[in-house]
């Protein structure tokens, strides 16, 4: 059994203020179907920076049928730990499109938005500290426009690092007693090396 | 750590099944760069002159260029090597599309078939796994259908897939081999996978591409990336709309093919229709075009437009790109544009080159009307000018009756029908069909590119330089004005000088000399991109381009680490050109065969073309006879080349 989330116990600390919204518009219609940000976010978010390019590492991603006509680049979101139950399937201007095809998550259900060696969630950041996302810029055909406005929202709960949502992850798919037996034999190796 | 490139080939024996994961020599990047420079020296060293193009040995390269998978915008070209069936010699035909970057993601710069396949099967790349998979299911499929089939079953909708249909299966000698909206078209690849039986090959990777010094890489992107902006929002004047752009000829996005249509020779690239395009054409051709183009689409990390998703009701959608939008129509003579939209579907799913087989087929209703080909050859075929070329074009994919022989292309089938039919291969070099342009006055420039290039293919040798003088001193002062891509300021004074007619005109000007330096800067540009991936239509191709050799030099040292100057780039292309001119020095090519088509131009000049070749291969450093010289091999460090030449008595000891 998994402890209490962060979600339940930032619940009840919840007052409204006043917040810059980041969002991306998304104008699908536009697309030619390069993947260029999936290589600018790519690029961006590897350490060193600007030191390798992967798409598989891209928090964003073109979901592609070219002669279905569907090029739709969706950003990753939230972690999610299980499956859903949805696979329905959408018909939007005679184009179908799986219910998957337009969901955020980093899920078991798919292999997307996560790293592809150690199958960590990969999150969309807005590239944090940047003047917008290198996405929006790297996009030559406005098909992606970075908007900030302001909203008054429930004021922000605090929100777990990086690394304990990987953890979490992890904990999710190996089980937390061999995650905590991994962690105490790396930190033995780790002595045994240091002594 | 290796940097752009990913140091590994896989080598596949396509008779045993082997496939081995090799590690390549680092000192290979700096001999040759990537991309088709690496890989002439791979047939140089392992593919023997005796070697025909249906032999085991003859090998079939899939190469990726150094620049791809990095961030550089249209670093996306596929360069597919191997002797052609048809031209005898070393083809490079490439393709855009999407496939190159994947393969280097999945950790490989290049892949290299060796041998014959016994039964159909097609190769899957998944980073560290790879196998040969039964592709008995798939023969006789459709190019994009078993595109579509294999990342079915494979349940992989990003595996990014090569293959070839009906034509590549029957080694029809102008089979291309497609990939999502590009194909490698020409000279026959098509042909030499389906001799292997190699249906396809398909690849999906997950790893990283590395760069040297990416922050810096990443400054120098944004100077090309404003430079891109600044060249879609502001289009050369003075030049046709078709070249003002930059990217591949934008065929998708324009309508007005006034200058295609009048300047270009319809039929068996027979004759010009001077005063075809009337306004009736023009809102025709601007419906049809309209209401069946779905989307406008480009190739990875491109934001250009070539190409465009096909929506014609009542037949499977495909992508179209570039000029096969008029090739079909303009050489069946077919005055609605719905015919190209509805034949080049059939003609891509069956895997043909769209330059050579419209040629080929009016070549073949030719031979007919002139009585060399019989009514019995063509039994059966319908008698309007769209159906009878549906019906020739069916029969050259599977080899049927007269399809088969025209299936070789225009010279090899002229050669077997005999009669007189070689007149009618009028419009070959080096064996091989070329633009249907039929012009007036001898053009200096031209006359060196048609007749020297490896490429054998005018659309990727030409671009940097104007394809015609500018017909005032004012148009002319405008266009030098703003032109960051020059290798020397001189360009600017030969281009001011030069004049639609008169003396300062063609064919006198530019002279011999500067015609020299102008086709040897445009074909090292073209190089340049070949080696490193990038699409011709983004820097050698086009007036103005993105990419040249001021900022390529910067560009390479970022992403490798290992610094070159525009002398040691040009140096590094050159020795690949060089390789390249001896491996088809060895299989026989000379200077008789350096010649374009005899009615190319009506207005000829015998002593002043053979003087433009001679000096031509003496600013080269070859021989009279095209062959390079022991002293240029030796000084591009491949005196091994010259030791080679010299013992099969290609270069004669004392010729320099």
């Amino acid at each position: 059994m998994l402890p209490t989330t962060w979600k339940e116990e930032a619940y009840c600390k919840m007052a409204k203020v006043k917040k810059i919204v980041k969002t991306i518009k998304i104008d699908a219609d536009k697309c030619n179907g390069c993947r260029g940000c999936e290589i600018i976010c790519s690029a961006f978010h590897a350490v060193p920076k600007y030191s390798s390019v992967n798409p598989a590492r891209s928090r964003i991603r073109v979901i592609t049928h070219r002669l279905k006509d569907i090029w739709l680049p969706v950003f990753a979101g939230e972690y999610a730990r299980s499956e859903c139950a949805g696979r329905d399937i959408y018909t939007i201007g005679g184009k179908q499109y799986d219910e998957c095809g337009f969901c955020r998550a980093s899920c078991p259900s798919r292999d997307l938005f996560k790293e592809p060696d150690s199958g960590l969630p990969l999150k969309c950041d807005m590239c944090e500290g940047e003047a917008k996302p290198h996405c929006v810029e790297w996009c030559l055909n406005s098909v992606l426009v970075y908007e900030e406005r302001e909203e008054e929202v429930e004021e922000e709960e605090e929100k777990p690092e990086e690394l304990q949502i990987g953890l979490e992850a992890l904990a999710d798919r190996h089980g937390l007693q061999k995650m905590k037996d991994a962690v105490a034999r790396m930190s033995r190796n780790g002595q045994e090396e240091g002594s | 750590m290796r940097y752009a490139e990913t140091g590994f080939h896989l080598e596949v024996d396509l008779a045993t099944g082997n496939i081995e994961r090799v590690e390549t020599d680092p000192k290979l990047m700096e001999l040759f760069l990537g991309g088709l420079g690496t890989s002439v020296k791979i047939h140089w060293d392992r593919v023997p002159p005796e070697t025909k193009p249906f032999d085991p040995e003859n090998l079939l390269i899939f190469s990726t260029g150094l620049l791809n998978g990095t961030p550089a915008f249209s670093a996306n070209r596929t360069v597919v090597s191997f002797i052609s069936p048809q031209s005898e010699l070393l083809a490079y035909p490439m393709m855009g599309g999407f496939w190159s970057a994947e393969l280097k993601y999945a950790g490989y710069d290049k892949v290299i078939f060796r041998n014959k396949s016994p039964k159909w099967v097609y190769l899957w790349i998944k980073d560290d796994k790879v196998e040969l998979r039964d592709a008995a299911h798939l023969k006789g499929r459709g190019s994009l259908e078993t595109q579509e089939l294999i990342r079915s079953e494979l349940n992989d909708p990003n595996a990014q897939v090569a293959a070839i249909g009906l034509a590549g299966e029957n080694r029809c000698f102008t089979a291309s081999i497609e990939q999502s909206r590009s194909s490698s078209s020409r000279l026959g690849g098509g042909a030499i996978m389906g001799d292997k039986k190699l249906k396809a090959v398909a690849v999906r990777g997950t790893k990283d591409v590395h760069l040297a010094r990416g922050a810096e890489f990443m400054e120098l992107m944004k100077g090309v990336t404003d430079y891109i902006n600044y060249r879609n929002t502001h289009p050369i004047p003075d030049v046709m709309t078709i070249m003002s752009g930059i990217g591949s000829p934008q065929e998708m996005v324009h309508t007005d093919e006034k200058w295609h249509s009048e300047s270009f020779a319809w039929g068996n690239a027979r004759e010009r229709r001077r005063n075809f395009w009337t306004p009736e054409i023009d809102k025709s051709w601007t419906k049809t075009q309209l209401s069946v183009i779905k989307r406008l689409i480009s190739c990875f990390n491109c934001p250009q437009h070539c190409g465009a998703l096909i929506d014609r009701p009542g037949q499977p959608r495909y992508m179209m790109k570039c000029f096969s939008k008029l090739t079909y129509a303009m050489a069946a003579y077919v005055d609605d544009l719905d015919f190209s939209f509805r034949i080049v579907q059939r003609a891509q799913e069956y895997g043909v080159d769209g330059f050579s087989t419209p040629q080929i087929l009016a070549f073949g209703f030719e031979l007919k009307d002139a009585g060399i080909l019989t009514d019995k050859d063509f039994e059966g075929c319908p008698t309007d000018k769209e159906g009878r070329f549906f019906w020739l074009l069916d029969r050259l994919v599977r080899r049927e009756g007269i399809g088969d022989v025209l299936a070789d292309g225009t010279y090899w089938a002229a050669k077997r029908i005999g009669k007189g039919a070689e007149e009618f291969a009028h419009n070959v070099i080096k064996k091989h069909e070329q633009l249907p342009i039929k012009l007036g006055m001898l053009d200096p420039l031209y006359f060196l590119m048609y007749s020297t290039n490896e490429k054998i293919s005018i659309t990727q040798i030409e671009g940097n330089w104007p394809q015609a003088a500018f017909a005032t001193r004012e148009q002319r002062e405008r266009f030098v004005q703003d032109w960051p891509q020059l290798p020397d300021e001189k360009f600017k004074q030969y281009l001011l000088e030069w004049e639609p007619r008169g003396e300062k005109g063609i064919p006198h000007f530019p002279t011999p000399e500067m015609c020299c330096e102008i086709v040897d800067w445009m074909e090292m540009l073209h190089n340049i991109d070949d080696a490193l991936g990038i699409c011709a239509g983004m820097a050698s191709f086009c007036l103005k381009p993105p990419y040249h050799i001021n900022n390529y030099p910067k560009l390479i040292s970022a992403a490798t680490g290992m610094d070159v100057d525009r002398n040691e780039l040009k140096r590094k292309v050159n020795r690949s050109r060089n390789l390249h001119r001896a491996f088809n020095n060895r299989r026989g090519m000379t200077r008789a065969d350096e010649k374009p088509p005899k009615d190319h131009w009506k207005h000829r000049f015998p002593e002043l073309e053979e003087k433009l070749l001679s000096t031509y291969y003496k600013h080269k450093g070859w021989n009279d006879n095209g062959i390079p010289t022991r002293a240029r091999l030796e000084e591009l460090d491949l005196g091994y080349v010259a030791d080679d030449l010299e013992g099969r008595g290609i270069l004669q000891n004392g010729q320099g």
